[in-house]
Formats: structure tokens, sequence, C-alpha cells
């Protein structure tokens, strides 16, 4: 084989004139899509943020007039509880027919294929889809086929942005009662710590693109086998801190994960090294965090991330978030269905 | 399709034959699916009962140029015709300008006998442009049994792999080696250590962090590619004068060819290949999960991509191989981590290579031309191909190179329509393409 050596020292033009080609569109299509929490302008979040309140503290007759006999349906391919329920009552408190279809008990299970299901959903009438899906990117995908408003309830390792939201109104609750502006420094000053099984979390990877954009500093607190470096190279606001209790003493609110023991994929852990490190007990929290307020997007394993104490004690808002999920979530189906009305209503304010 | 003309005269054209050295003016008479006479334009005459039945193509004011040669596609057949049969295949070739390509064994029955290597070369396949098979180098590509390298040679094999099922152990690499240099054929390896890749659907690093993806680390490929490097350099210590030939595969990472480099410098046969999206492409192009822009080895780094171009600039680079990879549409509109690997790339390579190589990054058409045609010939040894001096097979491609046009994948020739490029503005409009004298392609 012989090969032209004859180098060419032309001036090598980097090619940054190379044309992108991505035939997905690079943003969630219809506007009351919500396919990741990058979608959101803190307008968005303002806007959703009002109207799971107003929907909240709305007489329950006259909201459940909102949405009366519109159509969603949820497609759930993983199992889910707070999620798929909070959801539900969301979508029925505003008076919306909601269908639930599982992946164990449809024709998902005879190999039918999401863009199949999805458009088969919106021949039966759906007007928006909720999607919880093992693949990250799946809403993208289902989005695309449908045409429909689709709403990301947790997509693989991805992201799952309605949980980011609820956080959020979590954490102003707990730290800026009363704020109801948000702007890009409502929460500067704050450290969130997330910390355990950030590689495989969709909730980490939301928030840690959220909290930021209001001024919060993320912390990201693990170790190397579940938290990457290039973790903290995701987007701004972001930083890594293995010492645990170094974490917990810089931090007003701290996030506890499960370990995803689906998703490990061959990944050995030390379960008893990682509680000495990482768990979070009672101990620990009323020496370095005794003000912190404590979350956690469920499910939780009691004993092992965090202590049944913790978990039931003073400092855990573990059930606001699911109280606030309801609320949130409220504001995301009315936004979905009927984009244009919550606008208009959302303006009188 | 053209009947094969007994005689065809090409005229006024371009001819750039790097084998030959030649980049002039030309006229260049075909006869019987050979080169019968290049010449200064008018000089070929033709007896008047020649001149009746010669089939004559004005080819002033375009390049005439050995047919391409794609060393490294999947045309799916047997077993696969919802994606691509050789015809469409072949026929996606002609339109590209290729006038032979090498067809990987991952079909199904798997090509590891010298019965299918022949089936995929019958004129019953209606092929367009010439069909080179390439052999599994083990039963069903598992990487235990070695085939049966002398019947698959004598049936026209012309290398062996086991493509996107990578040789892993060290003994079984080494013996497929030696017994590949034994009968003459080059070892194609693609370079991934699977080990490492498993349940990975892009390159690994912050994007795949951020999209939730795992991730294929750089070091699964440049890793194995160091591995068999390290075993061709044991084999020619120990043997005396057999040479081993390893091909690396479509290589993505600025460590594979470094290390491809490395080992010529230490005087070893180790070539190497890049595909266009490799040399064009990053991750970033995946976007929100664009299936067009999955493949295996995934596009990489801006690094990796800039030391593709360097590496094809500098000469490190063998040859431009396509891995034509055809995918039915409902096979790649799914959730990205369940899509298959591959898109299309016969129609869109040279006007790809036109467009950028030359065009933005000034590399002689001469010379990708060569990288197209001339090299890979060399490397596969296809003799009589990728030159056009007399005597030579009459491959021909001729083409308008100053010409931008925008490719449309609904228009292609393939089966399948997995292409990223589509939208893209491309250079260079493929005229004829003569396969052997015929003319298997106008436009």
């Amino acid at each position: 084989m012989t090969v032209d050596r004859q180098s060419v020292r032309a001036s090598r033009t980097v090619p940054n004139s190379l044309p992108a080609s991505t035939p997905f569109p690079a943003i969630a299509q219809h506007p009351g899509s919500l396919l990741s929490v990058a979608d959101l302008t803190l307008d968005h979040i303002a806007h959703i943020l009002a109207r799971a309140s107003a929907l909240e503290s709305e007489d329950p007759l006259a909201r459940a007039h909102r949405l009366a006999k519109r159509k969603i349906a949820l497609l759930f391919y993983e199992s889910s509880t707070r999620t798929r329920t909070s959801f539900e009552l969301a979508a029925k408190s505003l008076g919306a027919d909601t269908t639930l279809v599982s992946s164990l008990s449809s024709s998902i299970e005879k190999g039918e294929s999401l863009k199949d299901t999805g458009l088969t959903l919106r021949a039966l009438g759906a007007e928006a889809i909720l999607l919880r899906h093992p693949n990250s990117g799946a809403p993208w995908l289902l989005e695309q086929v449908t045409g429909l408003p689709v709403l990301n309830a947790g997509d693989g390792m991805h992201e799952h942005p309605s949980q980011a939201l609820l956080d959020l109104r979590t954490i102003l609750a707990c730290l800026r009662s009363g704020v109801t502006a948000i702007a890009a420094d409502t929460l500067s000053g704050v450290t969130v710590t997330i910390t355990g099984d950030i590689l495989h979390s969709r909730v980490a990877r939301s928030n840690m693109l959220l909290l930021p954009r209001l001024g919060a500093q993320v912390q990201l607190c693990g170790p190397p086998a579940l938290l990457p470096a290039m973790a903290a190279e995701v987007g701004p606001g972001i930083r890594i801190e293995r010492d645990f209790d170094r974490a917990l003493a810089s931090s007003q609110i701290v996030m506890m994960l499960r370990i995803q023991a689906e998703r490990l994929a061959g990944l050995q852990l030390d379960l008893d090294e990682y509680r000495r490190d990482y768990q979070l007990t009672a101990a620990r929290l009323a020496v370095h965090a005794p003000a912190a307020h404590i979350l956690h997007p469920g499910p939780i394993i009691r004993g092992l991330e965090l202590t049944a104490e913790v978990a039931d004690g003073p400092q855990s808002r573990i059930l606001d978030q699911v109280r606030n999920g309801v609320a949130i979530r409220m504001a995301l189906v009315e936004r979905a269905l009927n984009l244009h009305t919550s606008a208009v209503s959302g303006a009188a304010q | 399709m053209n009947p094969a003309a007994p005689l065809t005269l090409i005229r006024g054209g371009r001819l750039i034959d790097s084998a030959a050295g030649i980049d002039e003016k030309k006229d260049l008479l075909l006869c019987d699916g050979r080169v019968a006479e290049v010449a200064t334009p008018g000089r070929i005459r033709l007896s008047p009962e020649d001149a009746a039945h010669a089939v004559t193509l004005d080819a002033t004011g375009l390049v005439v140029a050995p047919g391409l040669i794609d060393i490294h596609v999947h045309l799916r057949e047997p077993g696969q015709t919802h994606k691509e049969t050789i015809a469409t295949g072949t026929a996606a070739a002609a339109a590209g300008g290729f006038t032979a390509v090498a067809a990987m064994p991952n079909t199904t029955p798997t090509n590891d006998s010298p019965e299918i290597t022949r089936w995929m070369q019958s004129p019953e396949r209606s092929a367009s442009v010439r069909v080179f098979p390439i052999g599994a180098a083990t039963r069903g590509l598992r990487g235990e049994q070695i085939n049966d390298f002398a019947a698959l040679k004598a049936a026209g094999a012309v290398a062996v792999t086991d493509d996107g099922h990578p040789i892993l152990r060290d003994n079984i690499m080494r013996e497929v080696l030696i017994a590949a240099t034994r009968h003459g054929l080059p070892v194609i390896q693609h370079a991934e250590d699977t080990r490492l890749t498993e349940g990975a659907s892009m390159n690994a690093g912050t994007l795949a962090f951020r999209l939730g993806l795992r991730g294929m680390p750089p070091e699964a490929e440049y890793g194995l590619v160091e591995r068999d490097i390290r075993l061709v350099a044991e084999l020619e210590r120990e043997s005396k004068g057999a040479r081993p030939h390893l091909h690396v595969a479509h290589t993505s990472t600025a460590q594979a060819v470094a290390a491809v480099h490395q080992a010529r410098r230490n005087g070893l046969r180790v070539t190497c290949e890049v595909a266009p999206h490799h040399f064009l492409l990053t991750e970033q192009h995946i976007g929100c999960y664009n299936t067009h822009a999955k493949m295996n080895p995934p596009l990489r780094s801006e690094a990796d991509r800039d030391a593709m171009i360097q590496g094809i600039l500098d000469g490190v680079v063998d040859a431009i191989a396509t891995d034509h990879a055809p995918h039915a549409a409902h096979e790649k509109e799914v959730e990205f981590e369940r899509a298959p690997n591959g898109i299309t790339g016969l129609e869109t390579a040279l006007g790809l290579c036109l467009k950028w190589l030359h065009g933005e990054w000034h590399l002689p058409l001469s010379r990708v031309l060569s990288l197209l045609s001339t090299q890979p010939a060399a490397l596969l040894g296809f003799k009589g191909r990728g030159t056009l001096v007399a005597g030579s097979f009459a491959d021909v491609v001729v083409f308008d190179p100053d010409v931008e046009w925008t490719w449309r994948a609904a228009d292609s020739r393939s089966r399948s329509r997995n292409s990223p490029f589509d939208g893209w503005t491309l250079r260079g409009r493929v005229r004829y393409t003569l396969s052997e004298g015929r003319i298997v392609h106008s436009a």
C-alpha cells in the first residue's frame, strides 16, 4: 500500500462553517409541551409557579370547569407512584378526563412502537400526552410523531422537569416565603446540595439545569462511580464536593437521591461504605446542617440514603414536595391543554 | 440501463488519474470493458464502422476519473432486503460515482461461506457495479471458530472481518491474522472494545451525561487498535517474511489515527479509513436525539473530528469509505437508544469530499480522488482498478466538479433514506458512471 505522503500544509480553516443537521427541533415545538427545563424561560417559570398557586387555592368546583371533558393520556413505560398519581389528580381536579396506558397492560407488551402508541392515543382523542419512558429523549420522538403537547414525566436518565419545578416551589416556600417575582437572583446565596446517584438521576439533571438560573449554587455530592467529574460541566453554577459533611455545612437545601439499582448496569457498589460516607443521619444533620431543609424526590429507601429519623424528622420537606407536585402539575396540564387561556388568566393574576 | 457498448469514446474531459500521474485534457477510448486508449484530445481515430456504433460522451468541462471505490458498505443482502438489496445498493453506488464496493459480511445469514460469497456476486443479483464480498473472519461472527480463508478467497472474498462484532480475544485475533496473511488477505477490524461500550449509544463525555445517554469512551476504539498493532508487530517479529495487513475500519478518534501513523513509521502494514461523517460531524449533531446521527463508531468530539481532517490532509488516512449502512425508516424512527446504528453514504461521499476536503480545506482534486479510488483499490488489491491506464477496467466516473446542488435523501436510489446530510449543499455532480464499460448511471 503506497501512501501519498506529499503533505498539504494548506492553512486549515477549522470547519466552524459546517451546517447543523438536526431534523428534530432543538426545542419543544408545541408551546404547551414541557420536555426539558431548558425549554423554559424565567417568565415561563414565573407563570407556572403563579398558576400553581392560583389553581391550588381556587374553589375545587370552579377549578373543575377549567378543563372539563378535555382528554389527556398518561403513558407510562415505567412504574411510578407520585408522578403518575399527582398528574392524574391534577388533571382530574381541573375537570379533564384521563386515561392511563401502562406498558404492562397494553399492546406495548405485544411490541407496538412508541410512534404507533402515540398515534393511537391521538386518534382516540387525547389532546396531550404525559410520558414516562426508560429511554432518554423518548418525549421528543413522541412529540415529533404526534404533534401533540407532550409533558415529560421522566425520560431515562435524562430529565424530570415537573419534579424540578415542584422542587423549586418547595425551596421557595422554605427560603423565600412570600416572594412571587422570579428573577435571575431570586435564589442567590442559596446552596442546594444534591447527594447520591447523580449519574443515573433525571431529577438531578433537571434540578442542576434549573436552579442555577435563579441564582442558586448547585453542589453535587457522591462517589465518583455515581458522580463523574464531568457532571460539573453540564452548566453554570454547578460544583462537586465529595465530602458530604463539608457539603452539608454549606447548604440550605439538601436533596437526597435513591441509588437506582435498575440502572446500575453491572456497577458494583459497597453499600456499607456508601452508608458510611453519604447516608444522611440525624447526627450528621445536627452537627453540620441543623437548619437545612431536606428534600427527596422519592421513592425513599429508608436506611440507605437517609435514616427513618431524618425522613420523618422536623427538617424533612418530603411530603411538602408531594403536595407541591399536584399544584405544579395542575399548572402544567393547564398549560399543555390550554396555553392561550391560561396565559390570559395568568395575566389577570 | 444501456447494454454494454463495445466501444465508448469519452471526449474532451479533464482526466485525473493520480495512479498514472495524469491531470490534463485527454480522450478516453473504452473497448469491451477495458480502457483501450488514452490520448490527446482529437487524436483517437475510429474506423468508419467503429465510429458508426461507438457511443460518444462529451466530457467538455467535466472531470474524468477512475471510478470511485468504497471498501466499506453494507448491502444487506442476503436476508435484510427491507433495508437494501445488492441491486438498490449498487444503484446508489453508481449514482454516487462508485464502480466497486466491498460488502461487509453482517448479512442474514452471515457471509462466512464460499457459497454466500459467490451468491453475492452472481449476475442474478443485478448489481450495477462490481461487488467484492468481505468474508466473515469467524463462524457466524462469534469470534470463536476461524473460517476457511482459502475457500473464501477462492470464491472472491477480498478481506476478512468480524465487522461489528470485533475480535476481542488476543489468541483468536492472532490466529486470524496468521491465517489471513497466509492467504494474502487483509484483516479489517471494527475497533471497539465492546466490554467498555455495553448499552452505550453515543460518544462518552459531557454531552452524553447531559443527554442521559451511556457513552462509548474513545479508549474503546484506540485501545483495540493499539492491541491489534501490538499483535501485528509480534507476528512480524516471529515470522520471517510474512507481513500481516491490518486495516482499521472507520477510525473516529485522534488516538486511533495516531496509533496507525506510529505503526506505519515502525514499518508495519497497517492502514485505516475515515468516513465522511467522521470528518464532518460531531456529537453535537445528535441535537434532540436525532437517530440519523447515531452510528458506530459514534460521532465524536470536535477535537476528534478535526484530527480526522488533519489525518486526511497529512496523508495518514489511506481511504475515504462511507460505511453505507441503510436502515428502514421505521427502524430509525424509534427511541434513540433503541435505534440501529448507521447512515447511508454512497450518494453523498463525492459531493461532501469535493465541497469540504477540496473546496474548503484545499486538498488537491487528484488527492481527493486518490482517497476515493486509487488508494482503496490498492488497499484491497483490486488489480486494474483505481486507474485508467490502457488495459485497466473501464470503470469511470465523469463529473462536473463545480456545480453545487442540494442533496435530498428522498431522491436516493438506496432503499433507505437514513442520511444526516439531507438538505446539505454538495459540490460536484456525477454525469456518467461506467462500470466495466457499461453506462450504469447518467444524469
